[in-house]
């Protein structure tokens, strides 16, 4: 019964999506407040009922219900509880709600948090936001309902999780990722609502500002997540592997990057107002763009979802009505907006300005090498794939040209930079950054590699720029005390964010030109050298899992002959799907990582094991981890707070002009 | 020009989403072999278990399956009992592809012999005539010796009904 129950709740909160999209803006063109206010009592409304559809599914895992398909296609008797309720976003039909269920909660917060908005405006936003709503819910009730039952032969189990999503990672990955996919649908919203209006001002920029950084900064770890995840999961020691799906998430993120830094153009200074436009529409569009590769088939990836082309002829469909209209709309009202002002060749405009080109370049150049495939394919050219070449051929030397400008953007400022003075500790920080970059691979390794070199000026460039961006600042405020307290916390959070990707930029470049790699045969008591240690293979040992076989290695790792540590990798076999899973045993440190994966047996009880060293390779998520936090420190910021009232008289004005 | 110019970015989603919609009817996962429907490759190679050498001459007169596998190929080991089962009725050959005699002898003791015909190809030639990318992999030959399926990676109950059965009752 309580199926039943979950599915009229998803039902209702169709109902509830479709009153949500059509009262505030037919309100919003015949003025009848009584239909405008409406907006906010549905978004919540529309997210309670969402809550309880998901909250009957996420029961029906925990309570072994597989009478419903779904549940019997994704679980198992045997698999732990916490895996179990993994499990309800594991696959297409779950994923979906999680995502609707994401998409209600983003609208039941802007309902909430919208006081200084007026409410023409946070409706009109709500009504889009039902709209996107309205396009996910049908998908599900039309083509992928979660709550289908099999009656009356219910099966006595179910066929398991897939192993590869049987891991912690995997609890936390999919909710942070959809977080920010779906969050960019708030900025998305409010570019909308500001072309319906017509009211191209600034203050669409100011209000989106906030939600566009915690979007962004939810993506930001969920992308961190997901990259951790494929590293010790996928049993091949990469961390980032370009694979169209990795790509569907990254574009999307360059473009809420450069969203975010053009919302402060046009926020503070009321320019690039229609560029800015562009940018929120771009990105919510790439990160549905993202959810139709992944659904509908047309790319082959680890991250592929049923593979079901009527699901994804409805998505194409939604994807050109949403795409197509607002693009059409954006051509339509962007053309008169006049840009008013001016700045210097040398600005912080012109700098962020820089910062959009580079993000944008880059983001289409992943887009291009991800659809290329694609496109040959339909053209009849056959199967062809764009591989890492490709990609890092394009985004090594554009991520060096974003960071060298990095420095520049915090310590220029608005309108005109005069004074060449602003720039002088740069002087002293290129100098610095350029002798830690020479130095630091020959104290190493005790040679030079060009690689490294310029990898590592970059990382201490942008470092010791963004270090002493802050001093600077502290130093003007007197303490750091009244920094944190009193002045913008919007400026911490840039420093933690820009920090942070100092530190990515390091592991990267350490794990990608100093990772030693071999893949050695062993059996009982041999011992390999693996860097600075020994590793001797001890035991061979069967495993006995809750839901799978496997054979377990036991290492021991020694460091000048003394025991260092003890690490048993693992090969599964689950059971119930059959499918082969690699466990390998990691010991993470603060400058390397050991990575022990055993690959196949080779008879008379030898095994094929992969060894490796990866120096730094922990940077990377926690460099993500340092940027993530700095989009929620910088939404701390009083601002958003102090000046509310304010603004939303001032708001209040601009209405009561164009009404 | 600014009113031309905010038309762009609608063109080029409209070039994308075309291109997304000629490719729906495209099947990513499919890899055609170059040699359905021609006449299986001629081969000098020898038997795994005697070393009599073996040519097209002894494969079997009517509709068989080549399996490709290794010793070294886990995969091999997860799909051999349903080999089994389908061996009952129908002949299966063995390409026993870039391994050991020795392995591969001791890999059959272990796991069942589920095949009519033990083609060794240690370098892989013959593997790399039929365009085999790796371990499993199984092709139908009809009863002409004409290659009808090409199924890569594991032979399930499933892909067995899906894309050999209806061709097996055809060319049998």
């Amino acid at each position: 019964m309580l199926p039943e129950f979950g599915h009229f709740a998803l039902i209702t909160a169709f109902a509830l999506a479709i009153c949500q999209a059509v009262f505030p803006i037919y309100g919003y063109y015949t003025n009848q407040i009584g239909f405008v206010s409406t907006a906010k009592p549905l978004a919540l409304l529309q997210g309670f009922a969402l809550a309880v559809s998901f909250a009957i599914l996420v029961n029906a895992f925990f309570a072994n219900d597989f009478s419903v398909k779904y549940v019997a296609d994704n679980s198992n008797t045997n698999l732990p509880w916490y895996f179990r309720i993994s499990a309800v976003w594991g696959a297409h039909e779950g994923s979906l709600l999680l995502w609707a269920l994401i998409l209600s909660f983003w609208g039941a917060a802007v309902a909430l948090f919208s006081r200084g908005i007026p409410d023409k405006m946070s409706s009109l936003v709500l009504s889009v936001m039902g709209m996107i709503s309205i396009g996910f819910l049908a998908f599900m009730l039309f083509t992928s309902n979660p709550f289908l039952r099999i009656l009356p032969f219910t099966p006595a189990d179910g066929s398991d999780l897939n192993p590869l999503l049987q891991d912690p990672g995997l609890i936390f990955h999919p909710p942070m990722l959809y977080m920010g996919y779906v969050g960019l649908s708030v900025a998305f919203s409010f570019a909308i609502a500001a072309l319906i209006s017509g009211e191209l001002n600034a203050t669409w920029a100011r209000w989106s500002r906030p939600w566009t950084t915690v979007a962004w900064a939810f993506l930001t770890l969920g992308i961190a997540l997901g990259s951790w995840w494929a590293y010790y999961e996928l049993g091949w020691g990469g961390w980032w592997f370009w694979d169209p799906v990795e790509n569907a998430s990254l574009i999307p993120w360059l473009m809420a990057t450069a969203l975010m830094h053009s919302l402060a153009v046009t926020e503070k200074r009321g320019l690039l107002r229609s560029w800015t436009l562009l940018l929120a529409i771009a990105a919510f569009s790439l990160s549905l763009l993202g959810t139709f590769l992944v659904r509908s088939g047309v790319l082959t990836s680890v991250h592929a979802f049923a593979n079901d082309p009527e699901r994804g002829v409805f998505i194409l469909g939604f994807l050109i009505l949403v795409v197509g209209g607002s693009l059409t709309l954006f051509a339509l009202r962007a053309s008169k907006v006049s840009e008013t002002g001016a700045f210097g060749w040398i600005s912080r405009e012109s700098f962020l300005l820089f910062n959009n080109l580079v993000l944008s370049v880059m983001a289409v150049s992943v887009l291009l090498g991800t659809l290329y495939p694609l496109l040959v394919d339909s053209l009849g050219g056959g199967k062809v794939s764009v591989g890492p070449p490709f990609f890092n051929a394009v985004f090594v030397p554009m991520t060096a040209i974003l960071v060298s400008g990095m420095a520049f953007g915090p310590l220029s400022t608005w309108g005109r930079t005069d004074d060449p003075k602003l720039f002088r500790p740069l002087i002293v920080t290129l100098l610095v950054s350029v002798t830690f970059g020479i130095f630091w691979p020959m104290l190493l390794d005790g040679y030079f590699s060009i690689p490294t070199a310029i990898g590592v000026s970059l990382a201490s460039w942008l470092a010791i720029a963004t270090v002493v961006d802050a001093f600077r600042r502290v130093q003007e405020y007197g303490s750091l005390s009244v920094v944190v307290t009193r002045a913008e916390r919007g400026m911490i959070g840039m420093w933690c964010a820009h920090f942070g990707l100092a530190i990515v930029i390091f592991g990267i470049v350490m794990v990608e030109n100093h990772s030693e790699q071999r893949d050695v045969r062993m059996g009982l008591n041999d011992v390999q050298v693996l860097g600075n240690y020994e590793v001797k293979l001890v035991s061979l040992d069967v495993v006995n899992g809750p839901n799978y076989v496997g054979d377990r290695a036991t290492f021991e790792i020694y460091a000048d002959e003394v025991l260092y540590q003890v690490v048993t990798p693992e090969k599964r076999r689950y059971s119930a799907s059959g499918m082969i899973m690699t466990e390998a045993a990691i010991d993470s440190g603060i400058t390397r990582d050991l990575y022990i994966a055993m690959g196949e047996p080779l008879g008379n009880g030898d095994w094929a094991i992969r060894l490796s060293v990866k120096p730094y390779v922990d940077w990377i998520w926690f460099g993500a981890a340092l940027m993530g936090l700095g989009g929620f420190i910088s939404i701390t910021d009083k601002r958003y707070r102090r000046s509310r009232k304010g603004q939303s008289m001032q708001a209040n004005k601009c209405l009561e002009v164009t009404t | 020009m600014k009113r031309y110019v905010v038309w762009l970015p609608l063109g080029f989603f409209i070039v994308i989403a075309s291109f997304f919609f000629k490719s729906l009817s495209l099947d990513p996962n499919k890899q055609p072999s170059a040699l359905i429907g021609m006449p299986i490759p001629d081969f000098q190679l020898r038997d795994l278990h005697s070393g009599r050498l073996l040519s097209v001459d002894d494969l079997p007169a009517q509709a068989y399956l080549i399996n490709v596998w290794a010793s070294w190929c886990i995969t091999c080991q997860v799909e051999h009992p349903f080999l089994t089962e389908l061996s009952k009725s129908i002949p299966i050959i063995g390409l026993n592809y870039k391994d050991q005699a020795n392995n591969a002898i001791t890999w059959l003791a272990r796991w069942g012999d589920s095949y009519t015909l033990h083609i060794h190809d240690p370098d892989g030639g013959m593997g790399l005539n039929l365009g085999v990318a790796g371990a499993p992999e199984t092709f139908v030959v009809d009863s002409e010796g004409i290659i009808r399926v090409r199924v890569q990676g594991e032979l399930t109950q499933r892909i067995f009904d899906r894309d050999i059965a209806p061709i097996l009752d055809l060319v049998r």
